[in-house]
């Protein structure tokens, strides 16, 4: 945010904030530990205000729910921010001293009215109008997010217009006040700390800009870098569809699985020349590779370090031998390296690890034996002396503010790529169970009385219209592809909006009914939003279709 | 919350019965019929959703009392409507003898196995009852009813005692006593209840009564008449006094609390009413279950009023705008009398949010217990109201600061509250003239067991026992007296040659007695003592509620011990068992959380070490 | 970090040595704070304390009944004794209730408790029978023991899931699991004390089996047992085919792989194989506490 991208808060400071707006996120079920420091504020008195098209897990626990439709996010959004301004409950002094845009932000918004609102998202206006004044009114207060607003065709101006709400209240960079997305993967907040996204290098220093930055890793490394941003996910995929991209290296990824319009994702990794896959499993992507290169459990048969959600690197340690031939990641690297002509030796972890300190200001500070001795550390730790950050972007309360003014973005509201009609009448949102995690690659190898397989969750309304009952395996379809499921009727859904989930992908292949529609500056498709049909398998059958 | 809930479905009469007691539900979410506009995109299950848990007491008892037993159907909904999970309804509802989570039949008779009851033939008629109907528990032969021992029932003066509950709309509880094999016979196999006996107490009519002039005399329905009798003066009296000249009165009173502590009731409530937090509330303990307690019960239901009256100047006096009357379960006519009394009162807006039109508010809710001697314990009272099982706290902190609701919490016994319009009418120091120095005011004691006319009594600090044993007429039948049980089950044995005991809470202390709750319950040379200590051994073991260790299994080691000194076959010998029990007596009074461990060796090792029971001295 | 304000230090006297404490802290912190070993058994240091087992009690001068020491905070000139009469009557009367009515065989420092203290469970008699409808007994309803027989809490093993397994037979009742469940760290409220007294049992409602009730398998109850009442299947498996190795086993300590909340894993393996998974008490993140697929969900790596 405003530069670096990770959450401004730790998790304990929301067990001693008052107001609590969970967006798009069913942390209950997908993150369940952070649910508990939730639930530690919510007894200690914070209001919680859950915004999710499903009265979730999460939203259960609410003093609101706000049952908004898919994707009207922005709309909402805006419609709060207007009723606060309108209701002079704006943090005035904070905007006009750390903040900037906001004049044009407050025009952008004025159309949004409680009623237009209400129109957009429907979510009655009186409750709109609760969150929004519970919200600017806390004396703290935060925000916390998950896929609900990035898994969208407009998923960064989701995003951006949360964290307008959050500069309009004040509510950033203070105790207890913060704008916190919840990372989906144990690493993929350490991924992007370590450069692997396409903008970056380690550290968030930026591969274009930072020609200081740059120089430095090119004489750490003794090579030139390109200045140029590479692709992400979705633009490699456009780049193997224009034949640009013949080469592919998957390191512990299931894109045959877990991509939207997974048709379409397993004809151009077939049609690849060359994909090596380097992965604990013989995934249904390692399957269709040339080279498969057993890896190792990053988390338990390695060493080296993740960082979570709260920005904290903390240390991951072997514990197990990985079995038959399977090896460890770095050496699989390491060799792979030296026998295209660069002898690497074989560093371990924590030399890697001291490169790395040495190139990235942010992570200068963690020596391994502090990362132990303090149970993790919370970036940016520029020194050996330094305790880490728990909270950032406390310099926009200086007087006067350090740094940049942290600026308000336009956003604009826009429906859903794919809009419902006669043919696709129901909105198919995803999301995650408890039990269950990505496409079961690991979660399908332990059974628990909660693995109940996939289904096509139903609100009782459909189901009474389509004449379907609890357990019956129907054919739900898109313009992209058809599978069939047993159907499961769901009281948190509403007429018009089911719910399946990626977990259980050789059973149910749900990725064939998902839409890449993508959005072009974070590259994640919309899983939260397509169009489907929903038929009884037997009246096909009697109908001879 | 994120409730899981079973499938089952309530009845429509469950879902009646608990619609009645809570109102209809506000959503779908809350059980109610599913709205599909509005219930899909809105729902409120926060704070203000799970604020209702203290209202799953009431709840459980209204399915109780209609269907006989709580379902797993009716559970569910409970837990719906209120947001309680199932697992903690169960465990609330599986705390209380009052409440079945297995199927009961509609009609169930509670007799009473205690030991007032016993010197009055119980044991007779509840073997009849085994005989004729088979072990408790078992359904008659129309599977429409059962019968169950009971714990006192709290109707020693007219021992044998039963209560009838029949569930369904309306359900009905009547108490029968005095009673008989044939009179319960006569109600399992669908009889009605006799008339209930009315309210009497032995002294009636004696111009020296004080907290007890009204009762039997004043008609316990009519506030009119209460008003005739000097009511509701005190009150008038209490709000010329303003609240702080209230708890200067009761300071000058040198009132005690009358449920067992003997705590400085003025000190009591000068504490709640300085406390800075909101709300305050005041409690009133009616869980009147001690075994031979019976006082209380003849105040609430021959003198109504006076405790609504009394606790609206407790109120006043405390800051408290809200109060509750903890009432145990086993009172029907208590409550009826009660209901009808505080009902009365707000018509005539001597409750509610302009009391008296004095700008004061104040109001009254009755809690309905559910059979749970523990209960009476004030901490275990704060629970049992939350909605939670009727487990005590630890203290500290203690009630004044972290009462129920964790709120400034003044509780008060009902005979201490009512002894305050005796202290208002006559002011504090006019009040203290009675008495001794160390224990002001009158004093109810409860005489039960072999005496010839069991009730009731007042009588000012400083009657000795002997006293109290004259006014009831002596040992029934002139018999022998072979001990006193002094203060319940809770309390100790007296010898025959301690009946010039000074009945003042000084006096007690000094003979290492106490006056507990005020049981004065007489046995003759008939009684078979070591079966007595069975019994009281039995009784501690089923109310423990079971938190701490040194009560919920040294409770249930005493008991052991007792049955192989009655069966002989000791291990160690009598001695070794005797001092087992002393030792189990000391880690229990020494190491229990609560009073009820720490008394319940009290009995029974007074009667060994007072008696000589075992011994060779008592029999 | 939150604001607060800086904590004084009071003094108490523990068996006649002053020690120093911050104003909160409790009379077990001072104990250990001068190095007086106090036996506990239901204290959890993750959990409010329950203080229902009572072994910890300690005398305070002035005060009519003992004090558990894990809850009593400290007031400045307290004078505390830990070693009197009546304190090593009580922890010896309680090792030996608890002994002769629980199955304390995997309970780690009970043996030991109760040889310090010279508890003889045996006078009570030898064990009664167990209770085959421990699970639905009434509240205030017992029968009438002949006292030839000890009472116990002895009940079947509970095995209803593929997880872990429940032996109410060496459950002391500490709280510490309907805790954990409920409000204190997992909300989810699966499991509650049902019943009264001694008959009083950790229960679903009904008695339900697990996967009929609300538990979510977070396995956060098997943490914070004191007893090994709750138990992986795999310790439980490993145990009844003697097995079970704790000479052999490593604790490592890793970072969960699944969502971003980095929750702390502690992996117990025996043999290169992960036989239990614990999370460190005393770690900001996640406190002890995991979620299924962390508690649980490891069997990847052991299968492939």
């Amino acid at each position: 945010m405003f530069g670096a991208g990770g959450g401004t808060s730790s998790y304990e400071e929301i067990e001693h904030t008052d107001v609590v707006l969970l967006w798009g996120s069913n942390a209950r079920n997908a993150h369940p530990i952070f649910f508990h420091h939730l639930l530690k504020g919510v007894h200690n008195g914070a209001r919680l205000y859950v915004v999710d098209p499903r009265r979730t897990e999460s939203a259960a626990w609410a003093d609101g729910w706000l049952g908004l439709d898919v994707g009207s996010d922005v709309a909402l959004s805006h419609t709060m921010a207007r009723e606060i301004i309108a209701a002079g409950l704006h943090n005035e002094t904070f905007v006009r001293r750390a903040t900037s845009g906001f004049d044009e932000y407050r025009a952008h918004v004025e159309p949004f009215t409680l009623e237009e609102g209400e129109r957009i998202t429907g979510v009655p206006a009186a409750m709109i109008r609760e969150a929004a004044h519970a919200f600017a009114k806390a004396d703290r207060a935060m925000i916390c997010w998950t896929l609900g607003i990035t898994e969208h065709h407009n998923g960064v101006d989701n995003v951006l217009s949360l964290i307008n709400l959050g500069l309009l209240c004040g509510h950033v960079g203070r105790y207890g006040s913060g704008l916190n997305p919840l990372r989906g993967q144990n690493n993929v907040q350490g991924g992007g700390d370590m450069g692997a996204i396409p903008n970056k290098l380690s550290g968030f220093q930026d591969i274009e800009s930072d020609h200081e930055a740059r120089g430095r890793f090119e004489a750490a490394w003794d090579t030139t870098i390109r200045p140029t941003h590479g692709w992400h996910l979705t633009q490699m995929f456009h780049a193997m569809e224009t034949g640009e991209l013949r080469t592919l290296y998957v390191i512990g990824e299931n894109p045959a699985q877990s991509e939207a319009d997974i048709n379409r994702t397993r004809r151009l990794l077939a049609d690849l020349d060359f994909m090596v896959v380097q992965d604990l499993f013989l995934t249904r992507t390692a399957e269709l590779a040339d080279v498969v290169l057993p890896g190792s459990a990053s988390w338990c048969e390695t060493e080296g370090t993740v960082t979570n959600s709260e920005r904290r690197v903390q240390r991951v340690r072997k514990a197990l031998d990985p079995p038959g031939d399977a090896r460890d990641d770095m050496w699989i690297l390491a060799e792979i390296a030296r026998r295209l002509g660069h002898d690497w030796g074989h560093p371990t972890s924590e030399q890697v690890w001291d490169e790395l300190r040495s190139l990235s200001p942010m992570h200068a500070g963690m020596r391994y034996d502090r990362l132990e001795a303090l149970g993790g550390i919370q970036w940016p730790c520029p020194d050996e002396h330094h305790p880490g950050s728990p909270i950032l972007h406390e310099r926009l309360w200086l007087d006067p503010v350090e740094g940049m003014l942290a600026p308000f973005s336009p956003t604009v509201d826009q429906r859903p790529f794919e809009a419902l009609d006669d043919t696709y009448p129901i909105r198919l949102t995803t999301g995650r169970r408890l039990e269950s995690y990505n496409t079961g690659a690991q979660t399908g190898r332990y059974s628990s009385p909660l693995h109940r397989g996939e289904s096509l969750d139903l609100s009782p309304e459909d189901a009474t219209s389509l004449g379907v009952v609890d357990g019956e395996v129907v054919r739900v379809s898109s313009r992209r592809g058809a599978v069939e499921a047993p159907v499961r009727v769901d009281e948190a859904l509403r007429a018009g909006l089911a719910f399946m989930t990626f977990h259980f992908p050789d059973e149910v292949d749900v990725n064939q009914l998902t839409i890449d529609a993508t959005d072009p500056r974070s590259g994640t498709a919309e899983f939260k939003a397509c169009a489907i049909r929903v038929d009884r398998i037997n009246v096909l059958a009697a109908t001879g279709d | 919350m994120d409730l899981t809930l079973t499938d089952a479905p309530p009845s429509e009469a469950e879902r009646d019965a608990v619609d009645r007691v809570l109102g209809p539900p506000a959503s779908g979410w809350d059980g109610g019929a599913r709205d599909s506009t509005v219930d899909s995109r809105i729902a409120h299950g926060g704070h203000h959703a799970r604020g209702r848990r203290h209202e799953l007491l009431p709840a459980l008892w209204a399915v109780q009392e209609r269907a006989g037993f709580i379902s797993p159907g009716a559970l569910g909904y409970i837990c719906r409507r209120l947001t309680v999970p199932p697992a903690e309804a169960y465990g609330v509802a599986t705390f209380y003898a009052l409440l079945s989570c297995e199927p009961r039949p509609p009609r169930v008779v509670h007799v009473c196995e205690d030991l007032a009851c016993r010197c009055a033939g119980s044991q007779d008629l509840i073997a009849q009852l085994e005989e004729q109907v088979g072990p408790e528990g078992t359904l008659t032969a129309d599977g429409a009813a059962t019968w169950f021992r009971s714990p006192c029932l709290g109707q020693c003066d007219r021992a044998p005692a039963a209560m009838l509950t029949v569930a369904g709309d309306p359900a009905t509880e009547d108490v029968l006593a005095p009673t008989s094999a044939g009179a319960v016979l006569a109600v399992l196999r669908g009889g009605r209840a006799p008339a209930p006996p009315g309210v009497a107490i032995p002294q009636q009519g004696d111009p020296s009564l004080r907290l007890l002039r009204r009762v039997g005399i004043v008609d316990p329905a009519s506030l009119d008449d209460y008003r005739a009798a000097g009511g509701y003066q005190a009150l008038r009296n209490a709000v010329s006094l303003g609240p702080e000249g209230v708890v200067r009165e009761v300071k000058d009173a040198r009132l005690m609390g009358r449920g067992g502590a003997a705590f400085p009731t003025g000190v009591k409530w000068e504490a709640v009413a300085r406390q800075s937090a909101r709300p305050h509330y005041l409690i009133c303990n009616a869980d009147e279950s001690e075994p031979g307690t019976f006082k209380d019960r003849a105040i609430i239901e021959g003198d109504p009023y006076a405790l609504v009256e009394a606790m609206t100047i407790a109120g006043y006096a405390t800051g408290s705008e809200h109060g509750f009357i903890y009432l145990r379960g086993e009172y029907p006519a208590a409550h009826h009398a009660l209901h009808h009394a505080i009902a009365e009162a707000r018509s005539r807006g001597l409750l509610g949010a302009d009391v008296m039109g004095e700008g004061f508010a104040f109001d009254l809710e009755i809690r309905k217990g559910a059979g749970a001697y523990i209960c009476g314990e004030e901490t275990a009272i704060f629970n049992s109201i939350e909605g939670l099982r009727g487990e005590p706290r630890n203290k500290p902190p203690f009630p004044v600061t972290h009462g129920v609701f964790a709120k400034p919490t003044a509780i008060n016994n009902v005979e201490t509250l009512v002894n305050v319009l005796e202290i208002l009418s006559r002011g504090g120091p006019g009040y203290a003239e009675t008495g001794t120095e160390a224990s002001t005011g009158t004093k109810l004691f409860c005489l039960s067991g072999h005496v010839e006319r069991p009730g009731t009594y007042e009588v000012p600090f400083g009657a000795t026992l002997r006293d109290l044993l004259d006014l009831a007429g002596g040992v029934a039948g002139g018999r022998p007296l072979q001990t006193i049980l002094l203060g319940g089950a809770a309390g100790g044995f007296v010898r025959p040659d301690e009946l010039d005991l000074p009945l003042t809470m000084e006096g007690a202390r000094a003979a290492n007695a106490t006056l507990g709750s005020g049981v004065i319950m007489a046995f003759d040379d008939t009684v078979d003592l070591p079966r007595l200590l069975m019994r009281i051994a039995a009784f501690f073991r089923s109310e423990s509620c079971g938190q701490c260790v040194p009560c919920r299994v040294g409770t249930v080691r005493q008991q052991e011990a007792v049955a192989r000194l009655l069966s002989g076959r000791t291990r160690g010998g009598v001695d070794g068992e005797l001092a087992l029990i002393a030792e189990l007596g000391q880690v229990m009074r020494d190491a229990s959380i609560c009073g009820l461990g720490q008394t319940a060796s009290s009995a029974i090792e007074s009667a060994i070490t007072r008696l000589g029971v075992f011994s060779g001295g008592a029999r | 970090m939150t604001p607060l304000l800086p904590k004084r230090m009071i003094e108490v006297e523990i068996d006649g040595t002053p020690v120093r404490v911050f104003e909160g802290q409790t009379l077990l912190d001072a104990c250990r704070k001068v190095g007086v070993d106090t036996p506990t058994l239901c204290y959890g240091d993750t959990l409010e304390p329950k203080n229902a087992c009572r072994v910890c009690v300690v005398e305070v001068e002035g005060a009519r009944v003992l004090a558990p020491s894990c809850s009593r905070k400290a007031e400045a000139g307290m004078k505390v004794r830990t070693d009197s009469d009546r304190v090593r009557h009580s922890r010896r009367m309680v090792m030996e209730l608890l002994t002769s009515s629980v199955d304390l065989s995997t309970t780690p420092d009970a043996a030991g408790y109760a040889e310090r203290y010279d508890a003889r469970p045996d006078r009570y008699g030898p064990a009664a029978a167990p209770n085959p409808d421990r699970d639905r007994l009434r509240a205030g309803h017992h029968v009438e023991p002949d006292g030839d027989t000890a009472a116990t809490v002895a009940s079947a093993l509970k095995d209803d899931n593929e997880l872990y397994v429940r032996d109410y037979g060496k459950c002391i009742l500490c709280y510490k699991c309907v805790d954990a469940c409920g409000s204190q760290h997992q909300n989810t409220f699966a499991i509650s004390i049902a019943g009264r007294g001694f008959d009083a049992r950790i229960s679903t409602e009904h008695a339900i089996e697990l996967p009929e009730s609300a538990c979510v398998y977070c396995g956060n109850c098997i943490q914070v047992c004191p007893t090994g009442a709750l138990m992986f299947r795999s310790e439980h498996e490993h145990r009844a085919a003697g097995t079970w190795d704790e000479a052999a086993q490593t604790v490592t300590k890793t970072i969960c792989p699944y969502c971003g909340v980095g929750c702390n894993v502690e992996l117990h393996v025996q043999h290169n194989e992960i036989v239990k998974v614990t999370s460190p008490a005393d770690h900001d993140v996640t406190r002890g506490n995991l979620c299924i697929k962390g508690r649980f969900g490891f069997q990847h790596v052991q299968r492939r």
